[in-house]
């Protein structure tokens, strides 16, 4: 694999993951949501959309998919695919070190079963 | 922080929404752009006539209306359940757009396919066996 595709799959992890992280960071803000009529939905996502991390996430969500558009203009998705399965460890790394959650080795077990699991599903 | 009924409760079914809705929603995308066909070329009016084609389409709606209710859910589960918990656990849509596949579509799933679905829903048991939320609320 070429240094280019190493950045460019590094664009896909980290910033997919990255904007995921925001985006939780930003909800996380505006306090757990207690009732969903459409008058209250509607009154969530105002607020979400006026929290900066948002916007960040939004943004690094962007990156990570035209990075993953460039990369499959000349890796194959069989590859490309997989490799995004990473996703999901680095996502738990994230939640842990960048959001404090508890990460315990149960829910950790489950992650790296879900790893497995999606790079299996598209080598299938 | 042991998790409430309600909470566990809510969780499940927003995650429940996001895996059919995610899932659905590319497969509405996937038959409402097979009719329309490959861009022919890169030109404006190439785009600008596979849009309006695009948006004519009741299934492109309706893919597109599956995918905001995804978002909705998505954004809403967030407000109080962990990353590390929705992500894994989200990944359940795998099993669903192989069933999808299958019963809908007709493809075939590979043995292989299978068993990395299975694999992913042993992964999402176990994450389903811990707390939703792990962090006070702030």
């Amino acid at each position: 694999m070429t240094m280019r595709g190493i950045v460019f799959l590094a664009m896909i992890v980290l910033g997919g993951t990255a904007g995921d992280l925001c985006v939780s960071r930003a909800m996380k803000h505006i306090g757990e949501v207690k009732k969903f009529t459409p008058r209250h939905l509607l009154g969530v996502l105002l607020r979400a959309f006026r929290v900066g991390w948002m916007w960040l996430g939004l943004a690094l969500m962007t990156v990570a998919f035209f990075s993953l558009l460039a990369i499959l203009s000349w890796e194959n998705v069989s590859f490309v695919v997989p490799a995004t399965a990473l996703n999901y460890a680095v996502g738990a790394l994230g939640a842990r070190f960048l959001l404090g959650e508890r990460v315990s080795a149960k829910r950790w077990g489950g992650v790296l079963l879900v790893c497995c699991g999606v790079a299996l599903v598209w080598l299938g | 922080m042991k998790p409430s009924h309600g909470l566990r409760g809510k969780t499940g079914v927003l995650i429940l929404l996001m895996v059919v809705f995610g899932p659905l929603g590319d497969v509405l995308l996937g038959k409402g752009m097979k009719p329309i066909g490959a861009i022919p070329s890169w030109s404006p009016t190439a785009f600008a006539h596979l849009f309006t084609r695009a948006f004519s389409s009741a299934l492109i709606w309706c893919g597109i209306g599956s995918l905001l209710l995804f978002l909705l859910a998505h954004l809403l589960v967030l407000s109080w359940a962990d990353y590390s918990f929705v992500q894994p656990a989200s990944a359940t849509s795998y099993l669903v757009v192989a069933l999808l596949g299958v019963l809908w579509l007709g493809e075939a799933v590979s043995p292989m396919r299978w068993t990395g679905v299975l694999t992913i829903c042993l992964g999402v048991v176990l994450v389903g066996g811990t707390p939703p939320r792990t962090t006070a609320q702030g």
